[in-house]
């Protein structure tokens, strides 16, 4: 079954509809129900990022209205880039308020009318933003079953509502259509007693796979992306950039670019743009600015940040903390301590950071490629001056995040300019600002002391994160002695990175599951069991001692102490509430050190899967996107200037690369749903470093494992 | 300098008034509204916007439009034909081989160009074919998978 649904912000692009205040907009989508209802709770708050946030909204949102015709739009902050919220999101709305899925239209990504959103990241979409989308649904369908009973004159528990339809139970013949009960109506109303959500027996869309519900948009090129929007008058931009981060413009002379056919320059104190109705023009433009800095640059390249890091005044934030280290020291047979170093990483989404803007009357509207439409508004609010309701933000499809989108600096750049020409303006980011302004993932280092005891049980786990992040350093294993600690710079400490960092999928999760699992391999083969069975043995986690089982059974593996020459490696983890497990085989050419994947398997549970088929395709998407932070993916730089700006020395994933991949999702229909987009990238590193440890011996500590990498590792062997 | 350019795209004999000095990109999206093909890079690395010359799959950010001149120039919405999907378009829906989609018709072209000269590839031959053109989201093994069902469709429909 296949459904279409599509996003409604084409058609607001009229003139006419900015500055369109919320009750008008509805007005203009036709007479319907709006259910209100509280949107978010305290619980569901948790781990978001406070300082990013404006103030939970105090009053009532809509979440959905159902149009004269039955249509239901379904409205959500958050984006669609790729991650499939469009489909499973519509699942979930369609199961809930009963009605067909293809009557679901989603509406993603326009402040103006859609709930207020912190940002699409953290594989949030579905374990928090579901469950309150289900409680408005619920709440509608218990308004409706009112509204027909009355009309019907049959009471509410004598009635069903099934595909948008209510019926009397007792004579099928009495119905009354949503549709029908809406018509010219508009009513806003709650229910004294909340109703419950609908348990997973009775989904008929939830748990079914649907493909991407924005599949014929994307496969003919009529899915709109910021950069496909055209307005009359409008000028492509193009921005002077320094040439590394720290540099300062000390002067400027524009006057070549001036004498380019139909530029405009602007130029207010730092900021100078060159804009023209051809973008070819503007291109040829910027490159004739003759432009001087001066230079305040960190002295640290991508070989010395690393010790940078470890010699710098950090201040130290013991996480988590179980026992006594010492005392599992003096229980350990053997002891084992590493040192893992991670460099930055670029999100490099094939869509570079676009942003259109328009300035009408006194309300701009700018519609960007970002992950964050409203955290965008709340930065034009405070750049550019304007309140809160003259900043409009609307997201069209989003080509690829990662993390990378949260901030959306074009969309300021061309509100800006916008204000100051008049005209609505353009900026769709060169590859080569995409790689320079990029928030790229954080270097950092990982020390981990730890030993085992005779009998191969952890007896002590000492983990130590510098300056990356500690999402995924946690233990997951069964060690009475654990203590997890992060240093990092203090507040109002100087600078660590020399470029702006940020979250790149399953932020920081790669680093500490890389480094875990490497140190859990390394203590499986000194106790000479088979690295599996070490897992098993030193886990309580049912959920990973399930995954872990789960990909045996899926790769066929059969148990063998590692090394054993086979290139067989496991790694697992956990992120945004799912438990992953890995396998992989490898083959390593030991006279090049290049490493080829054969296959990798992962087993996920993720509690209820609302799509499958999407839900796989973001595993595979994870394990593909995986294999570039494993061999090649680096961000080279000295000092503030990025020395990887194209695709030609920055290589992600291609063609040649693939392993074959083999996915399994746990059914798990009772549990409440978890994240889908970031889990299975996790252990990809480390999965692959323990293959490679399994067939040659060598130990990988340092990831991307180019070829020289590899072969100083066999060196050591 | 302006002047008259004549070519066919999409199958109609196209005459502009333009600076045959722009790149077929930018002319493609900005003069034509064929917002289909992409800019990804503007260096020919991630074949985003890459369309059909004469049959050919070319990178448009690489060329002028003066250079196509009197040639034949498909781009993603000219291998729609009469609302009939192209079967490597229709592949891809089936096989759900993309998510963002915004390298997605540049993959499409590619395959398109791939099958015109190769009609019935192996699996090595569609990876080498496809090499060059970069997705970030990780949808490979199934434009893989995409690209062959779309080869037998063709050749059964021969």
């Amino acid at each position: 079954m296949k459904k279409e649904t599509s996003k409604v912000a084409a058609p607001l692009l009229t003139s006419k509809s900015n500055g369109m205040p919320r009750r008008s907009f509805f007005k203009l989508l036709g007479g319907g129900i709006i259910i209100l209802f509280r949107p978010w709770s305290t619980i569901e708050l948790f781990g978001l990022p406070a300082q990013q946030g404006r103030n939970l909204p105090r009053d009532y949102n809509a979440f959905l209205q159902i149009a004269e015709d039955g249509t239901v739009n379904c409205f959500t902050g958050k984006i669609e880039m790729g991650q499939g919220i469009i489909t499973s999101l519509a699942q979930m709305m369609a199961d809930e308020l009963n009605v067909p899925l293809e009557k679901v239209k989603m509406v993603m990504g326009d402040t103006d009318l859609c709930p207020w959103d912190m940002g699409t990241w953290g594989s949030l979409s579905t374990r928090v933003f579901g469950p309150s989308m289900r409680a408005a649904a619920a709440e509608a369908r218990g308004v409706l079953l009112d509204l027909a009973s009355k009309e019907l004159g049959v009471p509410v528990t004598q009635l069903e509502a099934r595909e948008g339809i209510i019926a009397d139970t007792k004579n099928p013949n009495k119905s009354v259509t949503y549709a029908q009960l809406t018509k010219g109506k508009r009513i806003e109303k709650f229910l004294d007693v909340k109703p419950s959500v609908e348990d997973y027996t009775k989904f008929k869309y939830v748990g079914k796979s649907y493909n991407h519900a924005d599949g014929k948009l994307k496969v003919t090129g009529a899915a709109k992306y910021t950069g496909d929007y055209k307005l009359p008058g409008m000028l492509f931009a193009r921005i002077l950039r320094p040439p590394s981060h720290g540099a300062k413009l000390t002067s400027v002379d524009t006057s070549a670019a001036e004498k380019i056919a139909g530029t405009k320059v602007i130029h207010e104190g730092d900021f100078v743009a060159v804009l023209n109705e051809n973008r070819d023009l503007a291109d040829q433009a910027i490159v004739k600015i003759k432009a001087e800095y001066s230079f305040n640059e960190m002295p640290v390249n991508d070989k010395t940040i690393f010790d940078y890091m470890l010699k710098a005044d950090s201040k130290l934030n013991v996480l988590k903390t179980n026992g006594d280290i010492e005392a599992g020291r003096k229980l350990s047979d053997k002891t084992f301590e590493s040192r893992f170093d991670d460099p930055y990483l670029a999100h490099a989404p094939i869509e570079t950071h676009s942003a259109l803007a328009q300035l009408e009357g006194d309300k701009m509207t700018v519609w960007a490629s970002t992950q964050s439409p409203f955290g965008l508004q709340d930065n034009l609010v405070r750049e550019l001056g304007f309140p809160r309701e003259k900043v409009r933000v609307i997201t069209p499809f989003v080509g690829g995040g990662f993390g990378g989108k949260a901030p959306a600096q074009q969309g300021i750049e061309a509100a800006k300019l916008a204000k100051l020409t008049g005209k609505p303006v353009m900026v769709i980011w060169t590859r080569d600002e995409e790689f320079f302004y990029d928030t790229f993932h954080p270097a950092g280092v990982i020390k981990i002391n730890s030993g085992i005891d005779k009998n191969g049980l952890i007896k002590f786990w000492d983990y130590n994160v510098y300056y990356s992040g500690t999402r995924g350093s946690d233990t997951i294993y069964d060690v009475p002695n654990a203590k997890t600690s992060h240093f990092a710079n203090d507040r109002g400490g100087p600078e660590m990175h020399p470029f702006a960092t940020g979250a790149w999928r399953a932020p920081n999760a790669n680093t500490n599951t890389f480094a875990r699992e490497v140190q859990i391999d390394i203590m499986a083969s000194a106790a000479g069991i088979d690295p599996l069975e070490f897992r098993l043995k030193n886990l309580k986690d049912e959920k990973m001692i399930d995954c872990l089982k789960g990909v045996a059974k899926k790769f066929g593996y059969v148990a063998g102490k590692s090394p054993g020459g086979r290139g067989i490696g496991i790694a697992c983890g956990t992120d945004a509430g799912t438990w992953v497990a890995h396998m992989a085989e490898v083959r390593v050419d030991k006279t090049t050190g290049k490493v080829k994947v054969i296959r990798i398997a992962c087993v996920q549970d993720m509690g209820l899967c609302v799509n499958p088929e999407g839900a796989t395709i973001q595993m595979e998407g994870c394990i593909t996107m995986g294999l570039g932070y494993t061999f090649t993916e680096e961000v080279f730089f000295e000092g503030g200037n990025i020395l990887d700006r194209g695709f030609d020395t920055y290589q992600i994933p291609k063609f040649s690369w693939l392993p074959k991949i083999e996915t399994e999702i746990l059914e798990r229909k009772d549990k409440a749903p978890q994240g889908g987009g970031e889990p299975a990238i996790i252990a990809i590193g480390a999965v692959i470093a323990n293959a490679v440890f399994d067939a040659t011996g060598a130990r990988i500590f340092r990831l991307p494992m180019t070829p020289a990498r590899v072969l100083e590792a066999l060196k050591k062997v | 300098m302006e002047e008259t350019i004549s070519f066919q795209l999409n199958g109609k004999k196209t005459e502009a008034q333009l600076d045959t000095s722009q790149t077929l990109l930018w002319v493609l999206r900005n003069h034509f509204g064929l917002t289909g093909t992409k800019y990804g890079c503007g260096m020919g690395f991630c074949g985003s916007c890459t369309v059909l010359i004469d049959d050919e799959p070319v990178r448009s950010c690489q060329l002028t439009v003066g250079e196509v001149a009197g040639k034949k120039v498909v781009t993603i919405e000219g291998l729609v034909n009469k609302d009939i999907m192209h079967p490597v378009q229709k592949a891809f829906l089936e096989h759900d081989a993309f998510q963002c989609g915004f390298c997605t018709p540049g993959m499409i072209m590619n395959a398109a160009g791939l099958l015109l000269k190769n009609p019935s590839p192996s699996t090595q031959e569609i990876k080498d074919g496809m090499e060059n053109n970069l997705c970030r989201c990780g949808a490979h093994t199934r434009i893989v998978d995409a690209v062959q069902t779309a080869s037998k469709e063709m050749k059964g429909g021969k």
